[in-house]
C-alpha cells in the first residue's frame, strides 16, 4: 500500500510541475491542483497507515493500547483540501477573466504589466 | 504564562472584517468603521507589547486543549513588535484608502478584504503551531489575491495571474515541508518540534524539509532566483494596496524563515553558506533592476527585492548582533516601504502619472510636501540620523566578522544603488523643471477638499515621524532588537511557556 502512495505522489508532482511549465492557463491550472492532491497526499503516507484501528477508546478501558491510527494527518488534510478548494476557484475564475480580456490562452501573451512601463 | 486576551487583535480585525460586509454598498459608513476599528486595534496591539514585554512570554492554548495536543497561540517580544508594524501599518493604509480607492472598489468589499488580509497577518505573527501557520498563509494570499485583482483593469489581473501562480506554488511547498516534518517528529507544535528535531536520526530529510520551508517562505519574500512575480505585479494595483503589500507581505515571510530557521532548524554552516550567497545575489538583482527603472512603482518594487537582501543576510551570518541588525532593519523596512508606495500615489494623485521622465517640478509646487517625501526617501537610503542608517552598522560589522566579503561587498553596492536611485528620483521628479507635455494629466490633488487632503498627507505624516523616532531614538529600537535576538537564539523560555517549566532537559543547551 504504501508503495503504491509512494508511486501516485511522485506521478502527481511530476505531472503537476510539467503541466506548470507549460505555456497554456490550463494547463498550468491543472499542474496547480495536481500538485495540491500530491502534497495532502504526502501528508496521509506520513502520518503513517495503519488499517483497521480506529482511535476509540474502548468502553472498558481508559486509554487506547497498541498501535492505532492517528487521526491528526485526516485533520490536516480536510483543512488543506478546503483551503486549496477555495484558491482554485477563485484561481479558475481568474483565469477566465484573463481569457475574456487578452482572447489567448498563451501565457506569453501577459506583457501587459511589463511592456507598460 | 497564559493570557487570555492574547487574540484580541485578531479576534477585532475579524469583527471589523464582519461588520463591514453588513454594511456593503453604505461607503462612508465602511470608511469610519474601518478607519475606528484600526484605531482600536492598534491600541489593543500597544497594549500587547506593553503587556509582552513586561511580562515576558504569553500564550494562549486555545480550547484549553494543552500543548503539544491543542493549537497554541504565543506573543514573544519578536511577535509583539510585529503586530504592533503591522497596526501601524494597518491605521495608515485605512486612512489613505478613504480617498485613495476609487469608490467602486470600495462598492466591491474593499474594506472587510482589507481586514480578512489583516487578520491574517495577526495570525501568521503569533501562531505557536506550524500548520496553523500555514492557514494563516492561506488566509493572507487569498485576501491579498482579491486585493490585487480588484477593479479587473488589464494590467492587474495579468499582474495577477503570477502573483496568484507562484503563491500557490510556495504553499504547495510550505505543506509539503509541513508534510516531511510530521513525518519525522509526529508533532506540528513549534516548541515540541524544536525539541524533538535534535532526536531526529535522519537528517538528510530534516534538512530537505528546512530547505522547502526555505523555498517556500523564500518565494513568498521574494529572494533571488524567486522574485520574478513581484516586480511584476506589485505596480499593478492602487497605491493603498501596494503599500500594504511592500510593508507586509514580504516581510511576513523574512518573519516566518526567523522563526522556523531559529527555533526548528538550525542553520549549519552549509546552510548558512547557502543564506548568505542568496542574500548577496537577492541586494545586486534588486538594486540592478531599480537601475533601470523609469515607472516609481517598478523602481520601488525591485528596492523591495533588494533590501530583503540585507534581512536574509543577517539570518544568514547567524550571531546575536547580525540577528538584532536584522530585527532593527525589519522594523524600519515596513514603515518607510508602506510609506514609499503611499507617496508614489500621492505623486500619482498630483502628476497623473507614475513614470519618472514625464514628471518634475514638484518642489517648486508643494515644497512642504516634497520636504516631507524627501524624509522618507532619504531614511530609505540610510543618511546617517534616519532610520536605515543603523542597522546596516551591525550588519557590516558582523559580515567583516564572518569574513563573508562578498555579502559586505554587495550590501555597500546595494546602498550605494539605492544612493543612485533615489538621487536621480529626486531630480526627475522634485527638482527637474516640469517637461512641457501635449497633454499633461490634471493634478486631482489640488481639486481635493481640505478634510480629503488630510485624510491622505496625515498616514504619510504619521509614518514619517515614526521612521524619525526609529531614527534619533535609535537606541531604544536597539534595546528592543536586541532583546529580540537574545530570544531568537535562546528558545528555552519559549518552549518553556509553551510546554511547561519541565519541559526542556537540563542537559540541553544550545
Amino acid at each position: 500500500m504504501e508503495l503504491l502512495l509512494l508511486i501516485l505522489i511522485g506521478v502527481f508532482y511530476a505531472t503537476g510541475i510539467f503541466m506548470m511549465l507549460r505555456r497554456s492557463m490550463v494547463k498550468l491550472l491543472i499542474g496547480i491542483i495536481l500538485l495540491g492532491n500530491g502534497a495532502n497526499l504526502l501528508i496521509f503516507l506520513l502520518g503513517g497507515i495503519t488499517r483497521g484501528k480506529p482511535p476509540i477508546i474502548p468502553e472498558a478501558e481508559k486509554a487506547l493500547t497498541g498501535a492505532y491510527a492517528d487521526p491528526v494527518p485526516q485533520a490536516l488534510i480536510l483543512t488543506a483540501i478546503v483551503i486549496s478548494f477555495g484558491l482554485q476557484s477563485f484561481a479558475i475564475v481568474l483565469l477566465k477573466r484573463v481569457h475574456v480580456l487578452i482572447q489567448s490562452d498563451d501565457l506569453n501573451d501577459l506583457n501587459t504589466p511589463d511592456t507598460s512601463i | 504564562m497564559t493570557d487570555q486576551y492574547l487574540l484580541l487583535p485578531v479576534l477585532g480585525h475579524l469583527t471589523i472584517a464582519i461588520a463591514l460586509i453588513f454594511c456593503w454598498r453604505r461607503i462612508l459608513v465602511q470608511q469610519i468603521i474601518s478607519v475606528a476599528g484600526n484605531l482600536l486595534v492598534l491600541i489593543m496591539s500597544i497594549a500587547l507589547f506593553h503587556k509582552t514585554w513586561h511580562q515576558g512570554h504569553l500564550t494562549l492554548q486555545a480550547g484549553n486543549w494543552q500543548a503539544p495536543f491543542g493549537i497554541t497561540f504565543v506573543s514573544d517580544t519578536f511577535s509583539a513588535t510585529m503586530l504592533l508594524l503591522t497596526a501601524f501599518t494597518g491605521l495608515a493604509v485605512s486612512m489613505y484608502s478613504t480617498v485613495g480607492i476609487s469608490k467602486n472598489r470600495i462598492q466591491y468589499g474593499y474594506f472587510p478584504i482589507l481586514h480578512f488580509l489583516l487578520v491574517g497577518l495577526n495570525g501568521a505573527f503569533l501562531a505557536g503551531d506550524i500548520f496553523n501557520l500555514y492557514v494563516w498563509f492561506e488566509v493572507i494570499i487569498i485576501s491579498s489575491f482579491v486585493l490585487m485583482t480588484l477593479g479587473g483593469k488589464k494590467p492587474q489581473v495579468e499582474g495577477g495571474i503570477k502573483y496568484v501562480t507562484l503563491n500557490l506554488l510556495a504553499s504547495v511547498m510550505f505543506l509539503t515541508a509541513i508534510a516531511i516534518l510530521y513525518g519525522l517528529t509526529g508533532s506540528l507544535n513549534m516548541a515540541d518540534l524544536s525539541l524533538k528535531m535534535s532526536g531526529v536520526s535522519n537528517r538528510g530529510l530534516a534538512d530537505i524539509a528546512g530547505l522547502l520551508f526555505f523555498i517556500g517562505f523564500g518565494i513568498k519574500s521574494a529572494v533571488f532566483p524567486l522574485y520574478f512575480w513581484l516586480p511584476s505585479s506589485y505596480h499593478t494595483p492602487p497605491s493603498a494596496v501596494a503599500a500594504v503589500f511592500g510593508g507586509l507581505l514580504t516581510k511576513v515571510g523574512i518573519y516566518a524563515l526567523i522563526r522556523v530557521y531559529t527555533l526548528i532548524f538550525i542553520p549549519d554552516d552549509f546552510t548558512r553558506t547557502v543564506f548568505l550567497i542568496i542574500a548577496s545575489l537577492t541586494l545586486l538583482t534588486g538594486a540592478l533592476g531599480a537601475l533601470i527603472k523609469e515607472n516609481m512603482r517598478t523602481l520601488f518594487s525591485y528596492l523591495i527585492v533588494c533590501h530583503i537582501g540585507y534581512l536574509l543576510g543577517g539570518l544568514g551570518l547567524y550571531t546575536h548582533l547580525a540577528l538584532a541588525g536584522t530585527i532593527f532593519y525589519l522594523v524600519h523596512d515596513v514603515i518607510v516601504k508602506t510609506n514609499l508606495f503611499l507617496i508614489t500615489g500621492l505623486v500619482n494623485k498630483i502628476r497623473g502619472t507614475m513614470n519618472t521622465e514625464q514628471q518634475g517640478g514638484l518642489y517648486d509646487q508643494y515644497p512642504r510636501l516634497s520636504i516631507l517625501m524627501a524624509i522618507v526617501l532619504f531614511s530609505l537610503v540610510g543618511i546617517p540620523p534616519l532610520s536605515g542608517f543603523w542597522p546596516k552598522i551591525n550588519l557590516f560589522r558582523e559580515s567583516m566578522a564572518y569574513h563573508a566579503w562578498y555579502l559586505l561587498v554587495a550590501m555597500i553596492l546595494a546602498s550605494f544603488v539605492t544612493l543612485f536611485v533615489i538621487a536621480r528620483l529626486w531630480g526627475n521628479v522634485f527638482w527637474k523643471k516640469a517637461p512641457a507635455l501635449e497633454s499633461s494629466p490634471p493634478d486631482s490633488f489640488a481639486g481635493l477638499s481640505k478634510g480629503r487632503k488630510f485624510m491622505l498627507v496625515t498616514p504619510v505624516v504619521m509614518l514619517v515621524l515614526l521612521s524619525l523616532y526609529i531614527g534619533f531614538f535609535a537606541e531604544r529600537i536597539n534595546v528592543l532588537s536586541d532583546r529580540i535576538a537574545h530570544e531568537l537564539l535562546d528558545p528555552a523560555p519559549y518552549i518553556k511557556s509553551v510546554l511547561g517549566p519541565d519541559a526542556v532537559p537540563a542537559t540541553q543547551t544550545r
